[in-house]
């Protein structure tokens, strides 16, 4: 069976949650914030396998279904608020949903 | 075995790098299924085949599917990647890049002064997480399945068809 690095691992998953970070903060549309928040829980979820795997434990794959789970109710809410979004506005930019009332 | 193992890391990182740099969204989703690929074979790598089963089924297959579709029900033309390149100026990246990568560097000086530990030697089974799924965590898996009904319902009711804004007000 294969062996890796588990510092190599770890530094891995934080590059990736960084990515997913500069994502949010620097892009304006609406789908690609989406889409780096999916990067920055896939990242918590490696580190949750490496870390499971480290000590032969199950719970780091049984915390990797909750975070599963989680994303997968967050992007359905979350794209039909994007589908709403786009029929009242007309447009993906984020600024635009600042003026929003009731 | 290693190189795989950095082989693999590069990919994801490369792929990720891509995903939030490109303008056209379509393009952006077939690098994050790219990445997310990569992140399941170093899930095989650590010795967890159920999480890089579920990584390409649920990850690649259902998510991605359903970005997929509010893509294309968007219908977004070419003036959306014009609209984009005008927004993904430097002066608007390269502040929090700046930040995000000196946080980096103090995660991995903290990461890499631990001592060298290998993993994967020995697999996790999907037996033995459905044991610690449906014995110590049940109780998590009934929130989660509560979660997942409250999305359901929650998607139901924000995806409805709203009349249009203009006709409401002439009603009115």
């Amino acid at each position: 069976m294969a062996t890796v690095p588990l510092n190599g691992v770890m530094i891995l998953a934080g590059i990736l949650f960084m990515l997913g970070l500069v994502g949010v903060l620097v892009r304006r549309n609406i789908i690609f914030m989406l889409l780096s928040v999916e990067i920055m829980l896939n990242a918590a979820g490696l580190a949750f396998v490496a870390a499971g795997s480290r000590w032969g434990q199950a719970d780091g794959q049984v915390m990797f279904v909750f975070i599963l789970s989680m994303a997968a109710a967050e992007v359905s809410v979350g794209l039909a608020l994007v589908l709403q979004l786009y029929n009242r506005l007309k447009t993906l930019d984020t600024d635009a949903a600042a003026r929003m009332r009731g | 075995m290693n190189a795989v193992f950095y082989i693999a890391a590069a990919v994801a990182v490369v792929s990720t790098i891509m995903v939030i740099s490109r303008l056209n969204p379509v393009h952006a989703l077939l690098y994050l299924i790219v990445s997310l690929m990569a992140v399941a074979m170093i899930f095989y790598l650590l010795g967890a085949p159920f999480a890089a089963a579920l990584e390409v089924i649920i990850y690649a297959g259902a998510i991605m599917v359903l970005f997929v579709f509010v893509v294309m029900m968007l219908n977004l033309g070419p003036q959306t990647v014009a609209q984009e390149r005008g927004w993904l100026t430097p002066d608007m990246w390269w502040g929090p890049s700046l930040l995000a990568a000196v946080l980096l560097a103090a995660l991995v000086y903290v990461l890499g002064s631990g001592g060298e530990v290998s993993v994967g030697s020995r697999a996790v089974d999907s037996k033995a997480v459905g044991r610690a799924l449906f014995g110590p965590y049940l109780l998590g898996v009934e929130l989660a399945s509560l979660l997942l009904l409250a999305g359901l319902v929650g998607a139901y009711h924000l995806g409805r068809r709203s009349p249009d804004p203009q006709q409401r007000r002439g009603e009115e």
